[in-house]
Order: C-alpha cells, then sequence, then structure tokens
C-alpha cells in the first residue's frame, strides 16, 4: 500500500507543477544558501590564509606611527623617524628576529622600450627575499654588494616582467625608472593572487638606491622582520618594540611612534571575520529553509482544503486516518526532499563556479549539502504535521457535504 | 439476525445555538437481500439517514446495529473498516477522483483493504465489465458521461463485496434514459442477491424498489411492501397502521412482514 500512497502523492503534486516548483522554491534557495555561504566561506579563508602566508609567515611589519606634537597626535604614517639604522639595531640587539630589511616604497613610472607601466618601486635590502619567500624564476636576487653600493639594478615582479617584457627574458636588459637607468637582475616568480596588493606588480631596488635617486631622504616606510619561528613570534615583537623605544628616545608614559603588525595576528583577525561570514551566511539560508517550511505549509492547508471532497471520498470508501496522514505528510515531505535535492545541484554548481572565481580548488562541502538535506527533510515533517492531521481528521460527512 | 436494525435514532445538529433534528426517534429494520427505497420531501431527513445508516456520520442516540455490529461502539477507524468492508457508496454526484482514471478509481476500496495490486486490476476490471464499461476503463471522469460515471461508481461500490448498497438520489444528476439504465442495473444486482437501500424524491425510481420507507419530520411516516407477490392488502394495512401507530411498533411488524415475504 505504501507504494500506491507514494504514486497518489506523487501525482498530486504533479498535477500542479507550477505550483509544486513554487513551493519547492523556498527549500531550493535555503539548501543553495547553505552550500555557498560555505563554500564562500571556505573559499575566503583559504584565499586569505594563502595570501597572508604567500607574504611569508613569521613576518612582524613595523609601520610609522604617529608622531606626538606637545601631545596632539598627527595621524598614522606622520612620524619620520624610521631609518635603516633602526634595522640594524633590531638585528644587533633582538635574539628572537631571524632576519630585518628596510623597505622604502614610492611609485614610479617605469619603461622598457616603447612599454611603460606605473608601479611600486620597493627599495629594500637582501634579506627581503627570506622574509617575504620571494623566490627567482630568472636570474638572481639583490645581493649585499648591491646595497652598498647603491647600484641601478633592479628585480622585477612577474606581472611588471610580463607588461614591460611579454615572454621575452628581461635579465641583463635595461629599463627606465623615472629616466633613470636600471639594470635588470631577475624576475621573481609569481607569489599567488592575494587578495592585498598584489606582491607581483612591484620591483625591487636597493633601498640605498631608492633613497638617493628617488625618495632624496633617508626615511624609511617600513621595517619587514621574520621571527625565528613561529612560537617566538610574540617575544620578537616585543623586543622589537623596546629597542625602537631606545633608538627612538621615548619616555617612559610616551606612546610608540610605530606599530608593530604581528602576521599571526593579522591571520587570526581575518580568520574571525571570514568566520563572522560565514554563520552570518548560514542564518540567512537557516532562515531562508524555515520560510520555506512555511511555504510548504502554507500550500499544503490550501491543498487540504482543496482537497476536502477527495478526502471525504477516500475515508468514505475506506481510508483510515492514517493513510491520509500519510499521504499528505508524503506530499509535503516530497516537496521538501526534491527542492533540497535540487538546492544541492544548484548549489554544487555555483560552489563549483565559485571555486573557480576564487582560484581556490574545491569547495563543495558535502557536509554543508548533507545537513541542508537533513534539515529540509525535518522542515518538511514538522511543517507537513499540521495539515496532514488536518485532513486525516475531518468527519467523512462534513467532508463530502463540502462543495 | 437482521442486516440492519435501527433503534430510536436521534441525530441532532445545533447551529447557532438552536437544536435541529434532523432524525427524531427512528425505528427500522432492513434484511439481507432487500430493495428498499427511502422516500419523503425535501428536509425530511432522508440523507442524515443515509449518512447513519452509510457509517458515515454517528448518531446522537439510539442504536444503530449493522450485520451484527454495534456501531455506536466503534472508533472511528474501525467505521472505515466497516465502510469499506460491508458498504457501497452510490452518490448522486458520483464522488469519483477526478485525477484518476475509471480503472484506478474502482480499484480504490481494495487498495484500502489490502487486497495485492494484481488482484486488484483482476476484480476492478470484472466489476467493470458487470456494469458494461469495461472499454473505457483507462478514461477519466471528465472523460465519461453521467450514465457512465454512476456505473464506474456503481462498479466501485460492488467491488470489495458489500453486504449493502446505499445510494444517495443516484439518478438525481441524470437524464430520464439514463435513469432507466441505472435502474435497470440496480434491479439486476439486486435479483443477484443484493441488498439495496435507495434515496429518492421521484416517485417513479422509488416505485422500483420492493418496499418504500417514507419520512417526514425525521420520523418514518409509512413503511410499505410492493408488487404483485406480496399479500399487498395486508401490506397496506401495515404501512397504515405504521404510519399513525408508535414508533416501536414499527419495528416488530417491519420483522413480520419480512418474515413472511420469506416463504
Ligand atoms: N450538517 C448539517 N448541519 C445542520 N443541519 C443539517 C445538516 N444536515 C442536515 N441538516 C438539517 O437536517 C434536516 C434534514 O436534512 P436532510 O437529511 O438533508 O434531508 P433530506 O435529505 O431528506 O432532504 C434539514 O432540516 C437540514 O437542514
Ligand atoms: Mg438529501
Amino acid at each position: 500500500m505504501a507504494i500506491e500512497i507514494i504514486r497518489v502523492a506523487w501525482r498530486s503534486l504533479r498535477s500542479n507543477k507550477l505550483r509544486s516548483f513554487l513551493t519547492m522554491l523556498g527549500i531550493i534557495i535555503g539548501v543553495m544558501a547553505v552550500i555557498l555561504s560555505s563554500a564562500i566561506g571556505l573559499g575566503t579563508k583559504n584565499g586569505v590564509t594563502k595570501s597572508v602566508e604567500s607574504l611569508g609567515s613569521n613576518v612582524l611589519t613595523v609601520m610609522r606611527g604617529s608622531a606626538q606634537s606637545r601631545g596632539i597626535s598627527q595621524g598614522v604614517g606622520s612620524a619620520t623617524t624610521m631609518t635603516a639604522d633602526d634595522v640594524q639595531q633590531i638585528l644587533d640587539q633582538d635574539p628572537d628576529v631571524a632576519y630585518a630589511s628596510p623597505v622604502v616604497t614610492t611609485n614610479a613610472q617605469v619603461v622598457y622600450g616603447s612599454n611603460n607601466t606605473n608601479t611600486s618601486i620597493v627599495g629594500t635590502n637582501d634579506s627581503y627575499a627570506a622574509i617575504r619567500n620571494v623566490t627567482m624564476q630568472q636570474g638572481r636576487y639583490l645581493m649585499a654588494q648591491d646595497v652598498m653600493t647603491a647600484s641601478h639594478v633592479a628585480v622585477l615582479g612577474s606581472s611588471v616582467a610580463q607588461t614591460l617584457f611579454g615572454g621575452r627574458n628581461p635579465v641583463g636588459e635595461t629599463i627606465l625608472i623615472q629616466s633613470i637607468p636600471f639594470e635588470v637582475i631577475g624576475v621573481a616568480a609569481p607569489q599567488g593572487a592575494s587578495g592585498l596588493a598584489s606582491a607581483d606588480d612591484m620591483i625591487n631596488i636597493p633601498y640605498t638606491t631608492e633613497m638617493s635617486l628617488l625618495t632624496g631622504n633617508n626615511r624609511i616606510s617600513q621595517i619587514v622582520a621574520s621571527a625565528k619561528s613561529p612560537d617566538v613570534m610574540y617575544r620578537a615583537q616585543l623586543e622589537i618594540e623596546s629597542t625602537l623605544r631606545v633608538a627612538h628616545q621615548l619616555k617612559a608614559g610616551m606612546a610608540d611612534d610605530f606599530n608593530i603588525l604581528n602576521q599571526t595576528t593579522v591571520l587570526n583577525t581575518l580568520g574571525n571575520i571570514t568566520q563572522m561570514l560565514t554563520i552570518l551566511l548560514d542564518g540567512i539560508s537557516a532562515i531562508s529553509l524555515l520560510v520555506g517550511g512555511i511555504g510548504i505549509m502554507n500550500i499544503m492547508l490550501v491543498s487540504v482544503t482543496e482537497r476536502t471532497r477527495e478526502i471525504g471520498i477516500r475515508k468514505a470508501i475506506g481510508a483510515k486516518k492514517g493513510v491520509i496522514l500519510f499521504q499528505f505528510l508524503l506530499e509535503s515531505l516530497t516537496l521538501s526532499v526534491a527542492g533540497a535535492l535540487l538546492g544541492v545541484a544548484i548549489g554544487g554548481i555555483g560552489a563549483l563556479v565559485a571555486g573557480r572565481l576564487m582560484n581556490s580548488g574545491n569547495l563543495f562541502s558535502p557536509v554543508a549539502a548533507g545537513l541542508g538535506v537533513v534539515f529540509s527533510v525535518v522542515i518538511g515533517i514538522v511543517f507537513g504535521v499540521y495539515p496532514a492531521r488536518k485532513a486525516a481528521n475531518l468527519k467523512p460527512i462534513d467532508a463530502l457535504r463540502f462543495e | 439476525m437482521s442486516l440492519i436494525e435501527i433503534r430510536d435514532l436521534v441525530r441532532e445538529y445545533v447551529i447557532g445555538g438552536q437544536v435541529i433534528r434532523a432524525l427524531n426517534g427512528v425505528n427500522l429494520t432492513i434484511e439481507r437481500g432487500e430493495f428498499v427505497a427511502i422516500m419523503g420531501p425535501s428536509g425530511s431527513g432522508k440523507s442524515t439517514m443515509m449518512n447513519m445508516i452509510g457509517c458515515l456520520d454517528v448518531p446522537t442516540s439510539g442504536r444503530y446495529v449493522l450485520d451484527g455490529y454495534d456501531v455506536s461502539a466503534l472508533s472511528e477507524d474501525q467505521l472505515a473498516e466497516l465502510r469499506n468492508q460491508k458498504i457501497g457508496f452510490v452518490f448522486q454526484n458520483f464522488n469519483l477522483l477526478l485525477r484518476m482514471t475509471a480503472l484506478e478509481n474502482v480499484e480504490l476500496p481494495m487498495l484500502y483493504a489490502g487486497v495485492p495490486p494484481r488482484e486488484r486490476r483482476d476484480r476492478a476490471m470484472e466489476a467493470l465489465e458487470r456494469v458494461g464499461l469495461k472499454d473505457r476503463m483507462h478514461n477519466r471522469p471528465n472523460e465519461l458521461s453521467g450514465g457512465q460515471q454512476q456505473r464506474v461508481s456503481i462498479a466501485r461500490a460492488l467491488v470489495n463485496h458489500p453486504v449493502l448498497l446505499l445510494a444517495d438520489e443516484p439518478t438525481g444528476a441524470l437524464d430520464s434514459r439514463t435513469t432507466e439504465d441505472i435502474l435497470g442495473l440496480f434491479e439486476e444486482l439486486h435479483e443477484q442477491g443484493n441488498t439495496i437501500v435507495l434515496v429518492t424524491h421521484e416517485p417513479d425510481v422509488g416505485q422500483r424498489a420492493k418496499r418504500i420507507v417514507r419520512f417526514r419530520d425525521g420520523r418514518v411516516e409509512a413503511d410499505e411492501w410492493m408488487g404483485a407477490d406480496l399479500g399487498t392488502a395486508e401490506d397496506g394495512a401495515a404501512a397504515e397502521e405504521t404510519a399513525a401507530g408508535t414508533a416501536e411498533a414499527d419495528a416488530p411488524r417491519t420483522g413480520r412482514e419480512v418474515a413472511r415475504r420469506g416463504d
């Protein structure tokens, strides 16, 4: 008999195709949202982790802080106190720091032949490659010798190399940075897409050269340093802080005129943000599923009223309560399960597309899909019970009299 | 034991605080094999009586025993089973399921009886053949004429071999020629031994039955036997007496008449 009841339920749904589909839509969107939210959450997390890690793990970045001028803050980056000498002191005094490099950044027009581009010129030293995980695609990186002699040499980021040279080998060629000729000594391997400013769209030159030819002063915009291991990140951060306070002659009670950015902290913060994003999306999916369930209940109630006479006939010729209950419950269950499966299909495709767009492999989560389906089944039952009971409890005589 | 025994049956409806007695102390006994017409003016309680006999509704008070089952003692599901096993319904407006073919409609009572699919199909086809509709079994109700639809519903009523065939105004929605067809079918079924109770307000339909029970104001007003094979004079007297006399006198007399009719 169960098979017949399933057929009856199926037939009644099919005879109202459009309505059945619209009823399922809430569940379809809900399940789709569950899958997509987990895909987007996972994709964002992957992307953030990857881009942060591509900039080097264990990295501490010291930025210029705000200068205190008679107790009035001048804003972030307004202090001009960091010099290459600070870097040397950190290296000399701080036992948990492995490498430290000064960074001087400016934007400049770069020309090769008839090609030109505007990119950021990052002046630094030879340690930078170790801190930022720069590997070479062609040629070599900066060496201590280049920095000492302030030579006119440049290491191109991969996308800059592509822009200026196309497929050709740039090593040994001469480019013009603000009309000053530089010899290209190497091209860095791509560091991968990152959500932040691309590490591939820049040129490294010795910071000494950049100071004398491009910025015209001896101030540096950043110090990047790496701790000896992830475990000593925080200790390294404290050491750097106290070294710089002494170097900058800050008295007790005065605020730091620099900020230290800890990679782990950044990673955790971003992790928290993506997690909040995922929770938000999950909440929206849950609400959507709930609304879908209410939609099912609504339509099933309409259906019970419309089919009162049918119920009366069935009861008159011998259908027991349980049979009617089962029939209507099965209809709402079919609606929710079919909706859930369609939602999984559409959500799966969406996750695939998201994976492509976010450059992030497989983002389809079977767990999310399974959860979505299970939740839909529960909703189908919960919201189907009331209409089904209403149908089952109809008195045959009242149901037959219904017009 | 009679097939139907009804004693002091009362059915009240309460509408807006007002009590309406649709049945006001009915006594009625019907034996196996009878062909009874229930007649009476509109509002006299015929349909209410049919619903009682068909176990679609339960009395406010009084006793109804169908084939040995005291109906007032049964649960809703037990009533459903009783309807399924003992009673075949024929309605004025056919009450077929519109989304199903004739064959599937006829299969339905057997579905609820738990008959296996193959047997269900065979028996449904047999029943449709019996009412002369074998060639239309894959048609849906809206592809059939009124008379054909009523034949389908008669096939559906017969398919579980009920002890009682109940028809409420079965020809009410049919033209006179089709009415003749359907009444012929009822007579045929009666001759084959089926018990038939038929509600009608049309005198020429009622004349086809072997016994007419007349209702007025929720009571049995008269109980008459028809046909030349019966002692008409005595029947007439009995009917008059029933009409005039108390309800209690109704039952034993009916029983005696039926017993007499048997020999
Ligand atoms: N469901 C109901 N609710 C209220 N009153 C009803 C209901 N069914 C029947 N009645 C009343 O009971 C009386 C008998 O009705 P019914 O049995 O349908 O008569 P008939 O079939 O002989 O025309 C009428 O007065 C009718 O209005
Ligand atoms: Mg009526």
